[in-house]
């Protein structure tokens, strides 16, 4: 193949990584937001939606399309539900302070790694896509339920977008965003609305990792790869603005997708965390972001 | 009896105890205590970072294996001894722990911890990238015949245990008389009340960056130490799982407290060595440790025992 064509195809698989990432960076940039917290254990949130999705998808037999959509339902509900459970028991009690959060978040990503190991296995088990059509390209042909991945996912931001500024419930979890002493003066139950953003977070994290599953197989130790990029992403677009999450994921996806393709991945996640610490030490706010209040 | 008589009689009492331990403790025993030893040194470098400086690093793997990988390598490719190999070791950590201090310092809290983590991650990946010369997920075998310090065979379990003790002996010595130099008085200070402390007129920004040198540097020490011990270097000891076993001894024995690292370090390791013996997934139980630390116990074993009975714990 020419230069071109294989400069097409990674442009492509940079696009779905980009829609996945999205999902799943717009998780933590909510819960950051909102929370002020730093989830470190969000990209098993991510596996625990493809694992899920797996044991739905199996369970339910037929055409893979019904497992599918079933998973896309049940997956997030799922994973939603243990995060909001988490915030009740653990983050609730160290009072969101931000340090003990994460020690404590690291302690919930070796629990749930760590119970799915013993539970679900070491090995890694593919989900069927619910169709498996292919375009084909003078040069290649191309599944489309790539396509599909990321028609989703602009959907799921858009309407995460309208959720948030068009919505009561949008209206109050950014009135706890901008200040939780006034919000909750305003009799906005403040710690209803951490547990649900904490749930929300995880549950974005779930559907992104729900559309991946198909593509790349589920596995007890998927989430490291997912916990940093997103971190990248949200630090990239600056922490806390969702806008500036779903810019810096496409720039970090594609150039991913791009990268992969030409140098080598280690040498390419060597530039990039490199880069991202380097970002947090000189331009804190993000690239993106506006300087702090 | 003055709180630093005390002091001393307890931190006496716990190396005597050691040397004991050595006579009496089966040889299975025997053998994980050096390895204890030589990972509290890790666990109390991280300590006066953590404990005693209020800095809250999620990327020390990077000190410990620069150190193995400084002394491996040096062996492994360059056909140094046992001796100049460990110095190039403390050299790699000294060298790698001034550069991420003067860079990381810019930030503080959160972004502090996401910086170092990041930093680890990198050195782990440069690990794995350059894996011709440190053979990566692999690693490799220190031959008994380089592990020979004057005149000494590491390799034999004996001498072995007698080493990890001495240096432990003299880290656990110089940790303690660090913090009550005025230079470790003006660290507690720090975490104490950085404002007012800055206030009173010390350099903050310098003492830090002491505090992360000094710390990575006593973490490259127990690295190279513990590669040049058990005679094996591998990319394993920079992952993300040996930043967060530090933290995890360090809190569970008592952050802030001399003995504390050790203690963390001992309890740790068994629960570890027991659990592993039932299930693969034994990781689990550090994670809970660290749920139920920061839920119930933040001050640890030694800051429970010193908040209730002896004021006087250093």
């Amino acid at each position: 193949m020419d230069f071109g064509p294989y400069l097409f195809l990674a442009s492509l698989e940079g696009a779905v990584t980009a829609a996945v990432l999205a999902l799943t960076a717009a998780g933590l940039s909510l819960v950051f937001g909102i929370m002020r917290v730093v989830n470190v254990a969000h990209g098993e949130f991510f596996m625990l939606g493809a694992v899920i999705a797996w044991w739905v998808a199996s369970l339910a037999g037929g055409h893979p399309a019904v497992g599918f959509v079933l998973a896309l339902v049940i997956a997030p509900l799922i994973v939603a539900a243990i995060a909001a459970l988490a915030d009740f028991l653990v983050l609730k009690r160290v009072q969101y302070d931000p340090e003990r959060t994460i020690v404590a978040t690291i302690g919930l990503l070796y629990i749930i790694q760590q119970t799915v190991l013993m539970t679900y296995g070491p090995e890694a088990r593919p989900v069927e896509a619910p169709f498996n059509h292919r375009i084909y390209f003078p040069w290649f042909g191309y599944s489309t339920y790539k396509f599909f991945v990321i028609g989703a996912a602009i959907a799921l931001l858009l309407g995460l977008w309208l959720v948030m500024t068009r919505t009561r419930l949008g209206i109050v979890l950014r009135a706890t965003q901008l200040d939780r002493e006034t919000a909750l003066a305003f009799a906005i139950p403040v710690e209803r609305v951490y547990a649900l953003t904490f749930g929300l977070g995880a549950g974005l994290a779930a559907l992104g990792a729900v559309l991946v599953v198909p593509i790349q197989q589920a596995h007890y130790l998927m989430g490291g790869d997912p916990l940093l990029l997103s971190f990248i992403v949200v630090i990239i677009g600056g922490l806390g603005s969702l806008a500036g999450t779903v810019v810096a994921a496409v720039l970090i996806g594609m150039s991913d997708g791009i990268i992969s393709v030409f140098f080598s991945p280690t040498l390419a996640k060597i530039i990039a965390t490199l880069a991202v610490a380097l970002v947090l030490v000189f331009r804190p706010q993000g690239l993106f972001g506006k300087a702090a209040r | 009896m003055t709180p630093t008589a005390k002091a001393f009689l307890l931190h006496g009492g716990l190396v005597l105890a050691l040397v004991a331990g050595h006579f009496i403790l089966p040889e299975y025993h025997q053998g994980n205590l050096a390895r204890i030893m030589a990972l509290a040194v890790y666990a109390m470098g991280y300590n006066v970072l953590f404990g005693y400086s209020g800095l809250l690093s999620l990327g020390h793997a990077m000190f410990f294996s620069a150190g193995m990988y400084g002394m491996g390598l040096s062996v492994q490719h360059l056909g140094f001894g046992a001796g100049p190999a460990f110095v190039c070791g403390i050299l790699a950590g000294v060298v790698l722990a001034t550069a991420v201090g003067v860079l990381a310092l810019r930030t503080t809290g959160v972004a502090f911890m996401i910086v170092t983590l990041m930093f680890s991650q990198a050195v782990f990946l440069t690990i794995l990238y350059f894996t011709p010369w440190t053979r990566g997920d692999e690693g490799f075998v220190i031959q008994p015949v380089d592990r020979m310090l004057f005149g000494i065979d590491l390799s034999d379990a004996t001498y072995r245990y007698f080493a990890a003790l001495v240096l432990f002996a003299i880290v656990m010595l110089a940790t303690s008389r660090l913090i009550q130099a005025p230079f470790g008085r003006v660290l507690i200070a720090i975490r104490e009340n950085e404002e007012r402390t800055r206030m009173l007129g010390y350099d903050v920004y310098r003492h830090k960056l002491g505090a992360v040198i000094l710390s990575g540097t006593i973490s490259a020490v127990s690295g190279a130490a513990y590669g040049l011990l058990f005679g094996y270097v591998g990319a394993s000891f920079a992952s993300v799982q040996y930043s967060i076993l530090p933290l995890l001894w360090v809190l569970l024995g008592g952050a802030g407290t001399i003995v504390g690292p050790f203690l963390g370090t001992l309890f740790m390791f068994y629960l570890i060595d027991l659990t592993s013996s039932i299930t693969t997934a034994y990781m689990l139980l550090a994670g809970a440790a660290l749920v139920l630390l920061t839920l119930f116990a933040p001050e640890g074993l030694a800051g429970s025992f010193r908040r209730r009975l002896a004021p006087w714990l250093p």
